[in-house]
């Protein structure tokens, strides 16, 4: 039996869309269980006051600190890397054994899973460096894999900055650092933005490489030698040992929430830079 | 003053080397103590008991990981299972079908999923897939399928948003002779569009694998973690991350060793699933 | 009439192509000088190895001489950001830096190194007035320069040149996309500087070179095929070849 093409067609219209809505609602769905479940145990006293009993009682104070602490200071080291990476790869060189080396390096972070990370930093900064677990080993360690992110999106943003404005800041006496200093980076700021909220968020939602070098107590580190406990390592704990359903929903919450809000103003920023350059 | 901006253009170039440099070494350095920890342990008790052993009870000396590779691989199957054809039909509604202002609506947030934390995954996994399966289909519920299902979501981002780049990429002109001929919109994407951008849509199974086989923390939450390779799609198993994340804060000794071990061999596999992905299909879209 | 930029059997290659074959020429101080051609025929390689804006090229080698004021430019001892502070150059296509007009003008200037606000003040005023701008942006000079029209944008590059106090000005096809009313704008503001200036005006446009250069420069396929005063070069050409251009025969 045939069926008339156009009806498949129709059908496989009507499908693809299903499965598109579908994907979406899966994203809907997740934040809308966390947000029903999460909003009644979240209050302004769980966000400011200390954990008791393991975070049984109390809020989450110390791990709101420790997430803080974690993403501002990785940032912190991995910007002046991942942008110098991405500007020399961008104006200093040309495509080259060398370049391709730099690129496999950077693809090669990219690809690794965050658990290796894990092994790693533990294996290197707590033991190896004798740092213990602390929120240096942490940040060191992340610092490492958000790397690979500020060099893609930093490169991207300073490939689109038009060649002719070298050209003229050139031809005004500039010299190629002046240049990068005065016109490239100023133009390509938004998409390096970007990067770096992303890599904020990656770091905020990050379990694995964090757990086992940053450790998980829960006291407000005051020092970078002291171990501490990020929100989604907080909630693992709350949720994988049974400590305190409304806890973790409420812990959820926060951490979700942040999320989004950084993810969603990494976009905006995205996409009035691109409304810019067109 | 000629001298004085000659030699801050040199600085700052031999500072960019640097830093440019700076992956290069991190990636030397977790090769280096990844592979020097976990290789000893190969030698000692020899690649077959290890790869191949049966047997994972490192206090007594037994390391075998062969359940757990097994385990790793048919989770990441099964969440290819799941994830590819909703991936690649979310991929070919955004490029085919999709208008302006949906897409501007449906990438963001893909991205927002691609963005959630595996934890949440997990914890949701385990509050309402896992009694799913159990109630319905039998067992504790902690089991392969579940991983899959969750595992299959996890990686929609990473396939969409790559298939969606080789689809967009096909030349405009292919849609357009296709058209010329007389065939539906349907015909010219599985008998043009498709084809033309096969390379680039396995390369995004292959990322999806690659993520898959590397994702932790909601494995450990689903899988149960039971140390045999899974009679069927109802049991439990642990995956080689599993086995990482699950003993790593209390291991010493040869023990630790060991899950060093599985690290080289989670580390094998992954490269050479980014090597496939990114040198061998590439090079096939050069051509 | 004394000598400012001098070239002597400069040659060009991209590669293996020669665009620029054994030119000598002698540019007069204080003078605008017109350099015509059709496209391809070395006249803006020429200029770009003037401000050494050629140094951004890949693959390039150059042989022969160029030289101002009697001294080599390709000389390995010259700093070309040295150099590129004497010889300004304007291009086709207005390109303003995304940022104020104040500070398009000001850039070159506190580059030198000048920060003092006075000064700077000083200089872009200077610099719009002589680029015949002046009155039209004086009350906006802190909006965005990309808000200007193309005309006003072109005399904007003129100014933000001007301000670098150099003593060349080479101009690249810089009424190619302006309007009449533009382009007459420019051509009043050149006519004014070449008392302090020397300026060489690339140009397609054989019309314009005729109006307000003082000598012309016809080049072809990379070759220097004749050069004087603008009078005799339009009047009576000596190469057929001048004069099938200038006619509009090709080009």
């Amino acid at each position: 039996m045939r069926i008339n093409p156009r009806i498949i067609n129709r059908l496989v219209r009507m499908g693809l869309n299903v499965q598109a809505f579908f994907t979406v609602g899966i994203l809907i769905i997740i934040v809308a269980i966390i947000f029903f479940k999460g909003f009644p145990h979240m209050s302004f006293a769980f966000i400011f006051s200390f954990p008791e009993d393991m975070g049984r009682e109390g809020g989450i104070f110390p791990s709101i600190v420790g997430t803080i602490q974690l993403a501002l200071l990785s940032i912190l080291f991995a910007t002046p890397l991942g942008l110098g990476t991405a500007i020399f790869l961008t104006e200093y060189t040309r495509e080259s054994l060398f370049t391709k080396l730099i690129r496999f390096g950077v693809e090669s972070l990219a690809g690794i899973p965050s658990i290796l990370y894990g092994l790693f930093g533990f294996i290197f900064f707590v033991i190896k460096l004798k740092m213990g677990w602390s929120l240096l080993a942490g940040v060191l360690t992340m610092t490492i894999m958000i790397l690979p992110t500020i060099i893609r999106t930093s490169e991207e943003a300073i490939r689109a900055v038009p060649r002719q404005l070298r050209i003229v800041s050139y031809s005004l006496s500039a010299s190629k650092w002046e240049t990068i200093k005065k016109v490239v980076l100023p133009a390509a700021m938004p998409g390096i933005l970007t990067g770096i909220m992303l890599s904020i968020g990656r770091a905020v939602g990050e379990t694995a490489a964090i757990i086992f070098t940053m450790g998980s107590s829960l006291r407000l580190p005051l020092s970078v030698m002291e171990s501490g406990r990020t929100m989604a390592v907080h909630f693992y704990i709350l949720a994988r040992e049974g400590i305190s359903m409304e806890k973790a929903y409420g812990t959820a919450v926060v951490l979700v929430l942040s999320i989004l809000l950084i993810n969603i103003l990494a976009y905006y920023i995205m996409n009035k830079a691109i409304a810019r350059y067109s | 003053m000629i001298d004085r901006t000659v030699f801050k253009e040199r600085f700052v170039k031999w500072v960019l080397v640097a830093f440019a440099l700076s992956s290069l070494l991190f990636l030397f350095l977790i090769f280096l103590f990844i592979l020097s920890e976990g290789l000893p342990l190969f030698l000692k008790v020899g690649v077959k008991n290890i790869i191949f052993g049966f047997k994972w009870a490192p206090t007594k000396g037994y390391f075998g990981i062969f359940p757990m590779i097994i385990s790793s691989f048919l989770v990441t199957i099964g969440a290819l299972v799941i994830g590819a054809p909703m991936g690649l039909s979310c991929a070919i509604y955004l490029s085919e079908y999709s208008g302006k202002k949906m897409k501007m609506f449906l990438k963001p947030a893909l991205e927002l999923l691609a963005g959630i934390p595996s934890v949440v995954f997990g914890f949701l996994g385990v509050i309402y897939i896992v009694p799913l399966v159990r109630n319905y289909l039998g067992g504790s519920g902690f089991s392969l399928i579940s991983t899959s299902l969750v595992l299959g979501v996890m990686i929609l981002p990473t396939i969409i948003s790559i298939s969606f780049d080789a689809l967009v990429s096909v030349p405009k002109t292919y849609r357009e002779g296709s058209a010329a001929m007389g065939a539906t919109k349907w015909q010219t994407i599985y008998k043009v569009i498709i084809p033309s951008a096969k390379s680039g849509i396995l390369a995004s199974f292959i990322l999806g694998m690659g993520r898959a086989i590397g994702e932790t923390m909601a494995v450990i939450m689903i899988a149960g973690n039971a140390l045999k390779i899974p009679g069927s799609i109802l049991d439990p198993l642990r995956t080689l991350t599993g086995n990482i994340a699950l003993e790593l804060a209390y291991a010493t000794g040869d023990h630790r060793l060991g899950l060093f071990s599985t690290g080289v061999v989670l580390m094998v596999i992954i490269m050479i699933l980014n090597y496939i992905a990114n040198f061998g299909i590439k090079r096939k879209i050069a051509k | 009439m004394d000598t400012k930029i001098s070239t002597d059997r400069l040659k060009v290659f991209f590669g293996k192509a020669q665009v620029l074959k054994e030119i000598t020429i002698a540019v007069h101080r204080n003078t605008i000088t017109g350099f015509m051609g059709p496209s391809g025929s070395g006249k803006s390689t020429l200029i770009s190895v003037i401000n050494r804006m050629i140094d951004f090229e890949n693959n390039v080698r150059i042989e022969g001489e160029a030289a101002i004021d009697g001294t080599s430019i390709l000389d390995g001892s010259i700093n070309p950001i040295e150099l590129r502070r004497r010889v300004g150059t304007v291009f086709a296509v207005p390109i303003p830096l995304p940022r104020s007009i104040f500070e398009n003008i000001a850039y070159g200037p506190k580059l030198k190194g000048t920060t003092d606000r006075t000064s700077l003040h000083h200089i872009v005023e200077d610099s719009l007035k002589k680029a015949f701008l002046w009155d039209e942006v004086k009350d906006r000079l802190s909006t965005s320069a990309l808000k200007l029209s193309g005309g006003q944008q072109q005399r904007l590059c003129l100014a933000r040149t001007l301000a670098l106090k150099p003593e060349i000005i080479l101009l690249d096809e810089p009424c190619s996309g302006l309007d009449p009313v533009s382009t007459a704008k420019i051509e009043d503001a050149l006519s004014e500087l070449k008392s302090e200036y020397t300026i060489i005006l690339v140009s397609n446009n054989t019309k314009q070179i005729a109006r307000i250069s003082d000598f012309s420069a016809f080049f072809y396929l990379g070759e220097l095929i004749e050069y004087n005063t603008t009078e005799k070069v339009f009047t009576t050409p000596t190469e057929s070849k001048t004069e099938d251009y200038i006619q509009g025969k090709f080009g």
